[in-house]
């Protein structure tokens, strides 16, 4: 009889295993946390450690003669002469002053290859704002070529390594190292300029003015939208077959690839309607569509969760629904709808698929002044650098990769700050 | 809030009437196509806009075939003026182009694109006939017995194609079917090997199809990946994987020569002289492609036709062999600078 075992004995035979097991579970989550923080990890270190070097570049220091006759500047006053001034020949004559011993037209051409050949453009501009610089001699410092700075940033030490840069071209940057004229300073063109296919020129600005435009026009249109479809939902429709039907598809869109948006996009704003290809305009319509039912989801989630209580007393003491609505309900789910919208946003900052269709994978040279010049935004702008096969592209991308990872985290770190901020518990 | 709701749906409908009345003109170029184009266009593009009055073209990576298509969509400004292509335009095409009232297109021969079949530099260069390279490629190889029929590819490693080859697993990384660049593969490297057997060749006149099919498609067994459209990554992994071979265009290979060497083919390395001189067979021209009707309406067009063909952008000192487009001869540049001119239709 012995072999009949109580309740009790039975639960504390099992209860070893049922420990161990709630251990193994408790370790299968640990393990997938360190797992995904390693991958994050291993990200950040990756793209950090290839960019940081791009938020630093070198100049050459050379003393500049702007010399009338050479510029071919008769009257100062004259602004089209300014623009069309021969700057290069000063800057090679400059250089050639600095190294007088260099002679024969391929080693000039070396020469020439140490300074960007974007550098007539900062001459252009010190004259443009200081006209009285003319016949005077100034130290100026000049960006290297991106050859040159990745040389510098490198290989210093493993010349062999690097095919493109040349014996004489390492020994003028020895010797303007010990001069003092070899100069690190921090990147500003890359924050100043647009894309550029001379790496040293390119900058992150027009993107970033592209992305500002496409995400004003995203958020002038998806919010007000989102909050609209979100309070007639909740507040006013009618529950039947009709609206369980918008429901459903609204939780639908949300999971729709954003690439199909795009292709709406493309159908209906462009060939439709007409808006012109590769602005901000019709990127920022694409986006909206693709933000709407994110917005629209939290919205409706942050109307839901005001208690019924503060309608039934507005209500009560007389005020008509819309009164209702806009005197309470709207201002106590503000914060939540607030939140979502400023998580729509950052994932709108960071969609590229979309933009692929409506022309917005292109190569932008001046920064974008308003919603209707074509511009691109920052995600593309990577995605084209690192399709660039100039090798000082490869840590511009990272750099850029960095800002944008920081755009993100600044976004869902103020979402965050909000809701801690204004988040009322019931 | 009703009245705020109010105002946003007012600028919005301001805004779309403002776009709306800019659209109808353009005072930018707008250019697409191929990407194996896009970053010698692109340069010119530059320069053009900051040296001139001009604003800067606005270039859109779309491939060839998709920027024919956009090219061929119509004549007006919400279609695009100048598309590249890293092929001549197809007969089909112009006929699109046609029904579409796009009638009068300019051809601009540019210069030549070599693909580079190359590995880390930590291995040994290779050195290929085209005959190789179909046979380690191809999806269907002639029998290794000698008889004239077709066999799945058997080959597994370099030297059971050609004995002087080394040891190794046969390992290409190329580019997907979509690109430019693999269809210019298969055409030149891989169909180039195909024609060397007579009877192969024989096939051709009786059967067009049936040789294309044969010729130019790329075994799926592992040996050929395609490795995306980027082709740095292409790069990256060659120099982790010092057994495999990448194919990509030369420029990619002069940016970086301190990591991959150009595998020979038929003999020569691809350098700039043997691709100008056509003595590696793996070269093709790259083109763009000019709406002749939007000339003198969007402005700046006839500038920026002349900022590229102008000695300092294609000429052989000029700015684009310097990013590594292969240039034309002094004969071919000449030509085609009269034919910009005079804007000499197809």
């Amino acid at each position: 009889m012995s072999e009949v075992k109580s309740t009790i004995e039975k639960v504390n035979a099992g209860l070893g295993k049922r420990y161990r097991s709630e251990k193994m579970f408790q370790w299968f989550g640990i393990i997938s946390i360190c797992f995904g923080l390693l991958c994050v990890l291993a990200l950040f270190f990756d793209i950090i450690g290839k960019g940081h070097s791009a938020f630093k570049h070198h100049s050459i220091e050379i003393p500049i003669m702007f010399d009338a006759d050479k510029l071919g500047i008769t009257d100062i006053n004259d602004t089209k002469q300014i623009y069309s001034a021969n700057y290069d020949g000063v800057i090679k004559a400059s250089l050639r002053e600095l190294f007088p011993n260099v002679s024969g037209r391929t080693e000039k051409r070396k020469l020439y290859k140490l300074v960007s050949n974007g550098s007539y453009l900062t001459l252009q501009k010190m004259l443009l704002e200081d006209p009285s610089l003319l016949n005077q001699t100034t130290e100026v410092q000049l960006i290297t070529d991106d050859d040159i700075d990745t040389y510098l940033k490198h290989f210093v030490g493993k010349e062999s390594e690097f095919e493109r840069i040349h014996a004489e071209q390492v020994e003028w940057l020895a010797t303007l190292r010990e001069e003092g004229r070899l100069i690190s300073h921090f990147n500003t063109v890359f924050f100043q300029a647009g894309d550029s296919r001379e790496p040293e020129q390119a900058g992150i600005f027009a993107a970033l003015m592209g992305s500002f435009y496409t995400l004003i026009v995203t958020l002038c249109l998806s919010f007000p939208i989102a909050v609209a479809a979100a309070v007639y939902l909740e507040e006013f429709a009618p529950k039947n077959k009709w609206t369980d039907l918008i429901e459903v598809n609204i939780n639908n869109l949300a999971a729709v690839p954003s690439i199909i948006f795009g292709l709406l996009g493309l159908a209906i704003f462009i060939s439709f309607f007409g808006v012109p290809r590769s602005t901000p305009l019709v990127g920022g319509f694409v986006l909206t569509l693709m933000t709407l039912p994110t917005i629209i989801i939290s919205s409706r989630a942050a109307i839901k969760s005001v208690p019924p209580s503060i309608r039934e007393a507005a209500l009560g003491i007389g005020a008509s629904r819309m009164q209702m609505v806009t005197h309470h309900v709207l201002p106590l789910s503000l914060p939540g709808m607030l939140t979502g919208t400023i998580i729509g946003m950052a994932q709108a900052l960071g969609e590229t698929a979309p933009l692929l269709m409506i022309g917005m994978i292109a190569f932008i040279v001046d920064i974008p002044g308003s919603v209707t010049d074509p511009a691109t935004v920052l995600p593309v702008q990577i995605f084209l650098w690192s399709d660039s096969p100039e090798r000082a592209f490869t840590e511009k991308t990272s750099a850029a990769i960095m800002v944008l990872l920081a755009f993100l985290i600044a976004m869902n770190a103020f979402a965050i700050y909000m809701r801690k901020r204004l988040e009322k518990r019931w | 809030m009703k009245k705020q709701l109010l105002t946003v749906a007012v600028t919005a409908l301001a805004m779309t009437y403002s776009v709306l009345s800019t659209a109808s003109n353009r005072d930018y170029i707008s250019i697409v196509g191929s990407s194996t184009v896009y970053p010698f266009a692109t340069v010119v593009a530059e320069r053009f806009g900051k040296s001139t009055e001009f604003k800067t073209p606005k270039i859109e990576s779309t491939g060839s075939g998709g920027g024919l298509k956009l090219f061929c969509a119509g004549v007006g400004i919400d279609t695009p003026d100048i598309t590249n292509a890293s092929r001549k335009i197809k007969q089909k095409e112009v006929d699109l182009c046609a029904s579409n009232g796009v009638n009068e297109i300019v051809e601009v021969l540019i210069g030549y694109d070599g693909i580079a079949l190359a590995n880390s530099k930590e291995a040994d260069q290779m050195s290929l006939s085209l005959q190789d390279i179909y046979l380690a490629l191809a999806a269907q190889v002639p029998n290794p017995d000698g008889s004239e029929t077709f066999v799945e590819n058997p080959y597994k490693t370099w030297n059971e194609v050609n004995a002087s080859l080394p040891k190794t697993k046969i390992e290409v990384l190329g580019p997907p079917p979509t690109s430019g660049t693999r269809d210019a593969f298969n055409e030149l490297a891989i169909e180039g090997g195909c024609k060397t057997y007579k009877w192969i060749k024989a096939i051709k006149k009786q059967d067009k199809k049936k040789y294309k099919k044969l010729c130019r498609t790329v075994r799926e067994d592992g040996h050929y990946v395609e490795a995306g459209e980027n082709d740095n990554l292409i790069v990256q992994k060659l120099q982790s994987n010092p057994n495999a071979l990448g194919v990509f265009g030369f420029s990619f290979l002069d940016q970086n020569s301190d990591t991959v060497q150009g595998s020979m083919v038929g003999g020569f390395a691809p350098t700039f002289e043997t691709i100008a001189s056509f003595d590696y067979p793996v070269s093709r021209p790259l083109y763009f492609y000019v709406k002749k009707a939007h000339v003198g309406k969007v402005p700046g067009m006839e500038e920026y036709l002349a900022e590229f063909t102008s000695d300092k952008a294609m000429g052989e000192d000029g700015y684009l062999p310097e990013k590594g487009m292969i240039p034309l001869s002094d004969d071919e540049l000449a030509k085609i600078k009269d034919d910009v001119k005079n804007l000499k239709a197809l």
